[in-house]
């Protein structure tokens, strides 16, 4: 059930699935439909869904470690590249509808707030995974080298996490649920890693 | 509906008419808005538009009345308009004590009835860099005062709002320590700005915008305009407020709107007023300036923030 064959097949419906928030958050943006803060509304939903898809890589390749759903890896790389997707965007909105392009703005504001300098960095961050992400990249570079720079994924999920937890005034739940779930998971890696030196030998 | 212009009103006056209007109008009002939310809103805005600055318009009622920051009904903008359908606001009474002649509580009805309602059209600026336009209807703050009698070694004036976490779900969580709590200076709360309003757009104040009774003192940050007050209390030394408690290097007691005193979290230099695409300047003391700069002449602004 759980096959390569089988995940690969899922992949259009989840690509259409991972796509559709985005085509509605622009229908009823444009069409008026984001309620009466609706540049704020968009920036928001559009973080919030990259950050949840940031998690659900990390969640991936948890998850591949158990035996029968060894195969659903072959999903991360096409999640990673949404996750990039939806923060391009996000920080776009940011830059463009949020701030018309006022770059001495822009610069003093990430310089300044330190949520804002968390999301910008986690953003930087995100291009080299995005752009190493096909197999003629990841031949190019080498495997281990390649790994190496997909490392990049702990600070940035990290960051975008604590950008969400510093911009929240007053209940932090949310982003408190998204920080312990990236703790867990980085914990497995660590824990994963320290038993690994034994099986090798 | 040219009756209920800005001129000064009594209260009970004002009501009678609202009801007459109401009567009259109803049928016709009815045929032709389909929202109910909109049923008995004023048609005729030049009312309330004769008192705009020329760079300002209103805002609609319902942008005033679905984007709220209001935590007892929940942490998100739309959640007071969701959640507060079961608050009662009536019937209602205020506490006076502290530093006063005669310590009382107050039913709202006997303040009402000892006070003029008018109309003021008042930006709104939130520390959160959005703004809006708001037609009040209220009575100047200093008239309560008046009423209370403070003593003269009263310097401070403390608001407390209602605690009723079964009405209002926000409370039955800890996101801030209930109930919430704002101050003034007394020359502050004294200045003919700030009111406590009663009404918005004609309207009985809706629960969501702190029914029935709020401050509203518009050269400060909203976060001071403190809703659904139950105890005024008149102390000698500054009083602690909600957000500054919580986190003083972001909120201070004084929270007047300044586009040169910078925030950690949002720019104060811009804000979006909502309905608006583009960002607009913030202006000093959210453009009262001149009414109340002169409150501050001895005061470091960027220190008492």
């Amino acid at each position: 059930m759980f096959s390569t064959r089988n995940f690969n097949r899922s992949k259009p419906v989840l690509f259409i699935l991972i796509l559709f928030p985005s085509l509605l958050w622009a229908y009823q943006f444009v069409t008026g439909n984001l309620g009466v803060n609706p540049i704020e509304k968009l920036m928001d939903e559009l973080g919030l869904m990259a950050l949840r898809l940031i998690i659900i890589t990390l969640m991936i390749t948890t998850l591949s470690n158990i035996k029968p759903l060894k195969s659903i890896v072959v999903l991360r790389r096409m999640i990673g590249l949404f996750a990039f997707y939806y923060v391009c965007l996000h920080f776009s909105t940011y830059i463009v509808l949020d701030h018309f392009l006022d770059m001495k703005f822009i610069i003093q504001d990430i310089i300044k707030r330190p949520f804002i300098t968390f999301g910008f960095i986690s953003f930087l961050f995100l291009i080299p995974l995005a752009s190493t992400s096909t197999n003629n990249m990841i031949k190019r570079l080498g495997f281990k080298l390649w790994k190496k720079i997909h490392y990049l994924i702990y600070p940035v999920a990290i960051l975008a996490s604590m950008h969400f937890y510093v911009l929240v005034r007053a209940d932090k739940t949310e982003p408190v649920i998204y920080m312990g779930i990236i703790i867990l998971l980085l914990l497995h890696r660590i824990f994963k890693r320290l038993t690994r030196p034994q099986l090798a030998q | 509906m040219k009756i209920l212009g800005s001129e000064i009103t009594p209260y009970k006056t004002y009501l009678n008419r609202r009801k007459f209007i109401k009567g009259s109008l109803a049928s016709a009002i009815l045929a032709t808005v389909t929202s109910s939310a909109f049923a008995n809103h004023d048609s005729d805005l030049s009312i309330y538009t004769k008192n705009l600055n020329e760079n300002d318009k209103l805002n609609s009622y319902e942008e005033i009345t679905t984007y709220n920051n209001f935590y007892e009904f929940g942490t998100h903008k739309k959640h007071p308009h969701l959640n507060s359908g079961n608050f009662k606001p009536r019937p209602w009474t205020i506490k006076i004590d502290g530093l006063v002649k005669k310590p009382q509580t107050f039913d709202l009805e006997k303040i009402l009835s000892n006070v003029t309602i008018e109309d003021r059209v008042y930006r709104l600026r939130c520390v959160e860099a959005w703004s809006m336009v708001i037609p009040w209807q209220g009575f100047q703050l200093s008239e309560l005062i008046k009423m209370a009698e403070p003593l003269s070694s009263a310097k401070y004036v403390q608001f407390v709002t209602v605690f009723r976490p079964e009405e209002m779900p926000g409370q039955q969580k800890r996101t801030i320590i209930w109930p919430y709590r704002e101050g003034l200076r007394m020359d502050e709360a004294m200045n003919p700005l700030t009111i406590l309003a009663t009404g918005l757009y004609g309207h009985e104040m809706p629960n969501q915008n702190g029914a029935p009774i709020r401050l509203v003192v518009p050269w400060k940050y909203g976060f001071k305009s403190i809703k659904s007050i139950v105890e005024i209390r008149f102390l000698d030394t500054q009083p602690e407020t909600s957000w500054e408690t919580l986190a003083p290097w972001e909120y201070g007691f004084y929270a007047n709107v300044n586009p040169n005193v910078n925030h950690p979290r949002w720019s104060q230099g811009t804000e979006r007023r909502i309905g608006e695409f583009k960002r607009r300047e913030t202006l000093m003391f959210n453009g009262y300036e001149k009414e109340v700069a002169h409150l501050y002449k001895d005061l470091d602004l960027t220190k008492f923030y």
